[in-house]
Formats: structure tokens, sequence, C-alpha cells
């Protein structure tokens, strides 16, 4: 077994273990989505029109909650060392967290979305486009909060700090995620939204590998 | 001979610096000790050794060839146990051993479980051992994956008696067997005829000071 697989299944074994606290994120998606209707009032044209963006919302703040654990655990027991030095690139740790993280954090988001869908009454048509725009985009908040993550290892407060510093960089995410389920709600082509959602994960995912072990080394010393 | 050699060396930390001029050379099958009060930059030697901090000057060479070159190789021949002990609570104990061996590619697990008596508690989540126990979970990784050089932080610390002995054991293999060893330690550890690095001979010098104006 490859070190890559290695360090990504002991991730997914802890977060396993922990299982409690990746349930716990989801049980927020789901809260926050389902504050909005006793909010803004049971309105359905108004909730079917806001759920996507709640949708994208809530799920930027779900994911912002396990981001921290991605390194500071391995930095605070000692383990950052040994990855530094175990026999693969540091750019390849980085990805193997990344991976773990999105299987443990983002995955669970995309299962339960349709349940937000339902919550808001969001028509059948909706439903494909909704987790396709999902599959695309959470991969991508995974990698640039493997960064942020990374690049607040050091600081003081860096819990506060990460959020501040990684809510920006999700824009784009919330953006097109938003405007493919908008499209399909319309009744328009969610194609060119979603291929921009790909084409963000995809230029992300290399760029954080290098980012973040490049964080990680300054860190380290 | 191969030779580990350190030349004229010099090391900062958030810009202050904490030793210079500092050489020696460790030869295979040698242990070296590194003695000096807190703060006098053991671990920080340990850790420049270890590739996991640069140094501000001087040179490094392992055969004549700068440890800095190659960074993946060398981490490949080291084994490096710093104050932290790198153990997962939520993991069992031949769990957290396992995924460091597989991953520094050694097949010695359950010989360094035994070694350090830890076969008994092998399926015991990690988080109920006592520190000593984790401490020899943490040097078990020395056996489980047989590397050429140890860099050894206060390696005895929190260990009994007999534990202490099984580590003097394993470290007297690992030298007979050609292997290096460099121990920051307060403690008596290592062969009576292991070197000796004292820190504190070799106190920063201040070149910024004069500048400072």
């Amino acid at each position: 077994m490859s070190g890559f697989l290695r360090i990504a299944g002991r991730d997914l074994q802890l977060a396993y273990r922990a299982r409690g606290e990746a349930l716990l994120a989801v049980a927020f998606f789901l809260l926050v989505a389902a504050l909005f209707p006793l909010a803004l009032g049971p309105e359905p044209r108004l909730l079917t029109r806001i759920a996507p963006g709640i949708l994208w919302v809530a799920a930027l703040f779900a994911v912002l909650l396990s981001l921290d654990r991605i390194f500071l655990a391995d930095r605070e027991d000692g383990s950052l060392d040994l990855l530094y030095l175990a026999p693969l690139p540091l750019e390849a740790v980085v990805l193997a967290k990344i991976l773990a993280h999105w299987l443990s954090s983002g995955l669970p988001l995309v299962v339960c979305g349709p349940l937000i869908a339902l919550l808001y009454d969001l028509p059948a048509a909706a439903y494909p486009v909704l987790l396709a725009a999902l599959l695309l985009g959470t991969p991508a908040l995974s990698a640039v909060g493997a960064v942020g993550a990374a690049l607040t290892l050091g600081a003081r407060r860096g819990g506060i700090l990460l959020p501040l510093l990684v809510l920006p960089l999700y824009i784009p995410v919330l953006i097109f995620g938003v405007a493919a389920i908008d499209a399909s709600l319309l009744g328009l082509s969610p194609r060119p939204q979603l291929l921009l959602l790909a084409a963000f994960a995809l230029a992300s995912l290399p760029l954080a590998t290098v980012a973040g072990a490049a964080a990680l080394r300054q860190a380290l010393e | 001979m191969s030779a580990i050699v350190a030349n004229d060396l010099a090391c900062q930390r958030g810009g202050r610096p904490v030793f210079s001029g500092l050489g020696f050379s460790l030869s295979a099958g040698q242990c070296l000790l590194l003695g000096g009060a807190n703060g006098s930059g053991k671990s920080s030697l340990l850790r420049i050794l270890a590739g996991l901090l640069p140094c501000s000057a001087g040179s490094l060479t392992w055969d004549g060839a700068a440890l800095d070159q190659d960074p993946l190789h060398h981490a490949g021949r080291l084994h490096y146990l710093g104050h932290l002990d790198a153990v997962k609570p939520a993991l069992s104990v031949a769990e957290n051993l396992a995924f460091w061996a597989g991953l520094q590619q050694g097949r010695h697990g359950e010989e360094a479980l035994l070694h350090f008596g830890l076969a008994r508690l092998a399926g015991e989540p990690a988080r109920r051992l006592s520190a000593g126990q984790r401490r020899r979970l943490a040097l078990a990784r020395l056996i489980a994956a047989p590397r050429e050089l140890w860099l050894l932080d206060e390696p005895s610390v929190g260990l009994d008696a007999a534990s202490r002995e099984k580590l003097e054991n394993a470290l007297a293999d690992h030298l007979a067997g050609g292997g290096r060893a460099v121990i920051a330690t307060h403690q008596e550890l290592g062969p009576a005829q292991a070197g000796r690095l004292d820190l504190n001979a070799f106190p920063p010098r201040h070149p910024d000071r004069e500048h400072a104006w």
C-alpha cells in the first residue's frame, strides 16, 4: 500500500472513531438550513427562491467547522514532523489529507443536500443538479480549506483567523454552486455553471497541494 | 569511511541565535550524546540533523554529500523522535505502530511491541496508556523500521528502570549493526565510549549586534 493511501486511510479511520464530530457538522448544516423558514415565514415561493443560496451558505459554514482539524491535531501530537519525514513528497501528504477531509466532511453534506431540497420543496428536476453541484463544489472547499488550515497552524487564535482567510476564497464555489441550481429552477441548462465548478475544483486541487505543502514547511520551522 | 560531518554549524530560531561554530563527526557504529543547559539548542540541533530545520550557517554532510541535497533520501535513512510521541489516542497500540511502520516501510512491528513489552497492550486504545507506555510505543518505531541514523530527544523521559534497559539494549543492537545515534539527554544513557558534545561550549556569536545601530 502506498504512503498516500495509508495517510488517507488513517485519517478516515480517525474520523470514523470520532464520528460524532462529523455528525455534529451535518446536524449543524441541516439546522442552519432549517432556521431560515422559521425566520422568514412560510412563503413557498420565497423559500424556493432562496433555497439554493441557503443550502450553499450552510454547507460553507459546516465545512469550516472541521477545517482546523486537518493539520492541527497532527502538529500538536508530533505526527506532523514524522509525516514531513515520511518517504513521500509533502504535497502528497497534503493531497491525502484533503481527500480524507472531503470523504469525512464533504461527502456527508452532499448526501444530506437532498434533505434540504425536500425541506424547501424544490422541484424534482433540481435534485440531480443540486447533487452534481455539491459533488463538484465540496472538493474545492476541502482543498482551499486545507491551505487555510496549514497557513494558520503557527498563528495564535488560528481558529478565528481561518474562516476570515478561507471564506473569501469560497466565493466562486458559492456563486457558481447557487447559479447552477438557480438555472435548473428557471428551466435553463445548468451545464455552464457546473463546468465552471468543475474547473474551479480541478484548478484548486493541484494549487492547494503545492500551497499547503509550502505553508506546512513554514509552520515546521 | 562514511561519516556525518558538521562544520561550523550555526542555528537561529525566530531570529534569535541559539548556537554557532559547532562541529562534530559521526561514523558508523558511533553514538553522540548531546549535553548542555536548557535552551542551549540540543533539540534544534536534532531538528537540523533531521532536516526539519535549516541551519543558518555552516555545512552538514554525510559521506561528502550535503544533507539538504536530497531531503527525501535523507529522511528515508533516519528516525526522529522528538518530545512528542506522535501517538493517536483513538487508535489502538498496534494500529498506531502499524501506521508508522507501514509508512516507513518497516516489517518488524510485532518484534518491536515485544521488545518494549507492549504486546499485551496491543489491542488497547492508546488513550488508556500511561505517559511511559506512550513513550515506549514511540520508541517501538525505532525497531519496527530499521534506519541508519537515530535522532532521539530525551528518549528516556518517563521510562521506568526496566524500560530504560530495553532502550539501552535496542541502542546497543543498533550501534553494533553499524547504526549511528545522536541523543539529547540529561540522564546517563548509551555506551560508555559514546562521544559527548556539550552545547554550552558553542554560544552564539552576535554578528547582528554590531550592525544593530
